[in-house]
C-alpha cells in the first residue's frame, strides 16, 4: 500500500531540544521534507517526514531520543479553492477521522501535498484512490 | 484552664506509678488477645509479668508501621468486631493502609483528650469551633467534631475545600475558633483577603492547627493574617488521632503529651536504643488504655525530643518538640500521608512508564504541589509515537495517584535516561518545600 513511513520524536518543553535533533540529523546528511511540532503544556512531540527514515530514526536513537514511527498518507491536493474540502469530503461520507495533518514543504505541479493521519489508514486510502485523488507512494514523497 | 485537672496535674510520681499499672494491663492484654504481640513478646524472650517498672518497657519490641500492614485490616484488633463501633483508616494503595479500631470506651476516651486539648488552647463551651478537618476515614475530621461536642462548644462540620463556602461561613457563623492544617488555614485567610474580606477582623480568636509539620514563621505568618493565637495539636490514627499531644496557650512551647494515656520515649532510628532525656530522636508510643487497638512501642518515625521540666500552665505531662522531620521517607503533601513507594505501585501498574521517577515537592503559595516526573517508555513510544496516547497516559498517572493516595498531582513525561540512576538507595525525592 501506498503508506509513508513519518518519524515521531518525543521532546520534553526545554531550550535546545529542537536544535539538537535537527543538528542530529543534518550531520547525518538527511534532508527534513515535511514536519510539525505537536505540542502540549509539559511536552512536544516532532513528526518529520524525512528523505531516509531508517537512517534517520537510528541516528536520533544513537543520539538518546525516543523515537516512535507512525504510518501516514501523503495525498494530492489541487491547488486552487474547494481543493481540501473535496477530499475531506468524501472521507467524510465514509467515516473516515482525520487525527491530523499538514502540508508538504514541495508542491507537485498543479497540486500541493498533504499529510495525514487517519483513523483507518488502509481503508482512507482505498477511497480516496477509488474517488480519484492520488496517493503518492512513499518512495516517491522521500525523494521529492 | 484544665479540662481534667486531676489527671492533667498529677505528680509526676503518681502519673508514673499510673502509667506502670496501666503499662502492665495492656500487656498483659495484648499478650493474650493479640497472636501477633504474642509472637513478638515469645521471640524477644519476655513475658507480661516480667513489666515491673517504666524501665522494663524497653524490652519489649517495637511495633512498625509494616506490622500493621502485615495485619491488614483486623489482624491486631484486641476485641470482637462486636465491640468495635468505628474503624479509621490512613491513605494508601488498597490493601496497604492501616485500620485502626475504636471502642465505645475508646471513642469517649478520644473525644475527653481532644476536649482536654481545646481548653489547653483556651476555648471553652461558649466557643464556636469551626472545624475544618476532613470527615471520613481520616481521623481529624471526627476526632475533633467528638471532642468539641464533649466540650460543650458549638461545632461547625465543615470539613475540607470548597474555599469560598468556609470563608462565607468564617464571615457569617462567627466561629470563634478553627481547627485546620497549617497550610490551609493560611491559604484560607489569603483567599479571603483576595475575595476582599477582612481577614483579621473575624470572630476567631485561637488556631488548633496541625495534621503536618510546620514552623515558627508560619505560625507567626497565620497569627498575623487572621489576628489569632495558633496552637500546634499531634496525633496520628494509629496511636488515636489528633489530640495525643498539644501545645498549651500559656507557654506555647512543646505539646503536652497526655500521658495518663500514653507512654512516649525517644530512640535513636539507627539503633533502636533510648537516647538520654532531652535529645531529639525518633518518637516511639505505647497506648496504655486504648481496647480495640492497643499499640506496644509504635515507631512513628516523627523526629521529636521530650521536656519533662514544669510548665507554667501547671500540666505535669511532659512535653514533647514540634516534630522536625520523620526518620523515613515519608511526605506530607496537604495533610495527606505519602510514601514514594505508594506512588511506585501506581506507575508500576501502568502499563508503558519505566520505572524510573523523581517527585517534586514545592508550596505554591501556601500550599503544597506534587509532581510526578516519570520517564516515557521507549518501546511504548515507538510503537505509537502519538501524542493523544502519551496525554491519555499522563491523565492516568494522575488519576490513579488521585485514586489511590487521595492526593493531586501534576504529572510530567520525560525522555527515556535523563532521570538519574541510582546504584545503590535511590533519592526519589526532591523537597524544596521550606518550613
Amino acid at each position: 500500500m501506498n503508506k509513508v513511513e513519518q518519524i515521531s520524536i518525543f521532546l520534553e518543553n526545554k531550550p535546545g531540544g529542537l536544535e539538537l535533533v535537527t543538528r542530529v540529523l543534518r550531520d547525518a546528511a538527511i534532508n527534513i521534507r515535511a514536519l510539525s511540532l505537536a505540542d502540549t503544556s509539559d511536552f512536544g512531540v516532532l513528526r518529520l517526514i524525512v528523505n531516509d527514515a531508517e537512517k534517520a530514526k537510528q541516528v536520533l536513537k544513537d543520539n538518546g531520543f525516543t523515537v516512535g514511527r507512525t504510518s501516514v498518507v501523503a495525498v494530492l491536493v489541487p491547488d486552487r479553492p474547494g481543493g481540501l474540502h473535496g477530499i475531506l469530503e468524501v472521507l467524510s461520507k465514509e467515516n473516515v477521522n482525520v487525527e491530523y495533518m499538514y502540508a508538504y514543504v514541495e508542491r507537485s505541479g498543479e497540486h500541493a501535498i498533504i499529510i495525514f493521519r487517519f483513523n483507518a489508514t488502509d481503508r482512507a486510502i482505498e477511497i480516496l484512490t477509488k474517488s480519484g485523488f492520488t496517493v503518492l507512494p512513499g518512495e516517491k514523497v522521500y525523494s521529492l | 484552664m484544665i479540662y481534667n485537672e486531676e489527671f492533667e496535674t498529677l505528680p509526676r510520681e503518681a502519673l508514673e506509678a499510673l502509667q506502670v499499672k496501666r503499662l502492665q494491663q495492656v500487656v498483659q492484654r495484648v499478650y493474650h488477645t493479640v497472636g501477633f504481640y504474642k509472637r513478638t513478646f515469645d521471640n524477644a524472650g519476655i513475658k507480661p509479668d516480667d513489666i515491673k517498672s517504666l524501665d522494663d518497657l524497653k524490652r519489649l519490641p517495637f511495633t512498625t508501621k509494616q506490622d500493621l500492614r502485615d495485619n491488614y485490616p483486623y489482624g491486631l484488633f484486641a476485641v470482637p468486631m462486636s465491640s468495635v463501633v468505628r474503624v479509621h483508616a490512613s491513605s494508601g494503595t488498597t490493601g496497604r493502609s492501616t485500620v485502626v479500631g475504636y471502642t465505645k470506651r475508646d471513642i469517649d476516651t478520644w473525644s475527653e483528650l481532644m476536649a482536654r486539648c481545646f481548653v489547653m488552647a483556651g476555648l471553652t463551651k461558649n466557643d464556636i469551633i469551626h472545624n475544618a478537618y476532613g470527615y471520613g476515614l481520616f481521623t481529624g475530621g471526627l476526632g475533633a467534631h467528638y471532642g468539641a461536642e464533649r466540650l460543650g462548644a458549638s461545632v461547625i462540620p465543615m470539613s475540607g475545600g470548597n474555599t469560598k463556602r468556609q470563608i462565607m461561613i468564617l464571615q457569617d457563623f462567627g466561629p470563634t475558633a478553627i481547627c485546620a492544617t497549617p497550610s490551609y488555614t493560611l491559604y484560607l485567610a489569603e483567599h479571603g483577603e483576595e475575595m476582599g474580606v477582612d481577614m483579621r477582623s473575624l470572630k476567631l480568636r485561637v488556631g488548633v492547627l496541625g495534621a503536618e509539620p510546620w514552623s515558627e514563621k508560619m505560625r507567626a505568618q497565620i497569627e498575623d493574617k487572621l489576628n489569632i493565637t495558633a496552637l500546634d495539636i499531634y496525633g496520628l490514627s494509629e496511636v488515636m488521632g489528633p489530640g495525643v499531644s498539644m501545645e498549651c496557650i500559656e507557654a506555647k512551647q512543646g505539646l503536652h503529651v497526655f500521658e495518663d494515656h500514653f507512654i512516649a520515649e525517644i530512640i535513636n532510628p539507627e539503633t533502636g536504643e533510648s537516647v538520654p532525656e532531652g535529645e531529639t530522636g525518633e518518637l516511639v508510643f505505647t497506648t496504655i488504655t486504648k481496647e480495640a487497638f492497643p499499640l506496644i512501642r509504635y515507631r512513628t518515625r516523627d523526629i521529636s525530643r521530650l521536656v519533662k521540666a514544669p510548665c507554667k500552665c501547671g500540666r505535669t505531662h511532659l512535653r514533647m518538640d514540634r516534630v522536625t522531620g520523620r526518620s523515613d521517607d515519608m511526605l506530607i503533601i496537604r495533610g495527606v500521608n505519602v510514601y514514594p513507594s505508594q506512588i511506585e505501585g501506581v506507575l508500576l501498574n501502568i502499563p508503558g512508564l519505566e520505572p524510573h521517577y523523581m517527585l517534586i515537592v514545592d508550596r505554591e503559595g501556601n500550599l503544597d504541589t506534587l509532581e510526578v516526573q516519570v520517564e516515557v517508555g521507549e518501546k511504548f513510544f515507538s510503537e505509537t509515537g502519538e501524542v493523544k496516547v502519551l496525554q491519555e497516559i499522563s491523565r492516568r498517572i494522575s488519576k490513579d495517584i488521585k485514586d489511590y493516595l487521595g492526593v493531586s498531582t501534576k504529572v510530567k513525561l520525560v525522555e527515556p535516561k535523563t532521570i538519574q540512576r541510582f546504584e545503590g538507595k535511590a533519592k526519589r525525592v526532591i523537597d524544596k518545600r521550606n518550613i
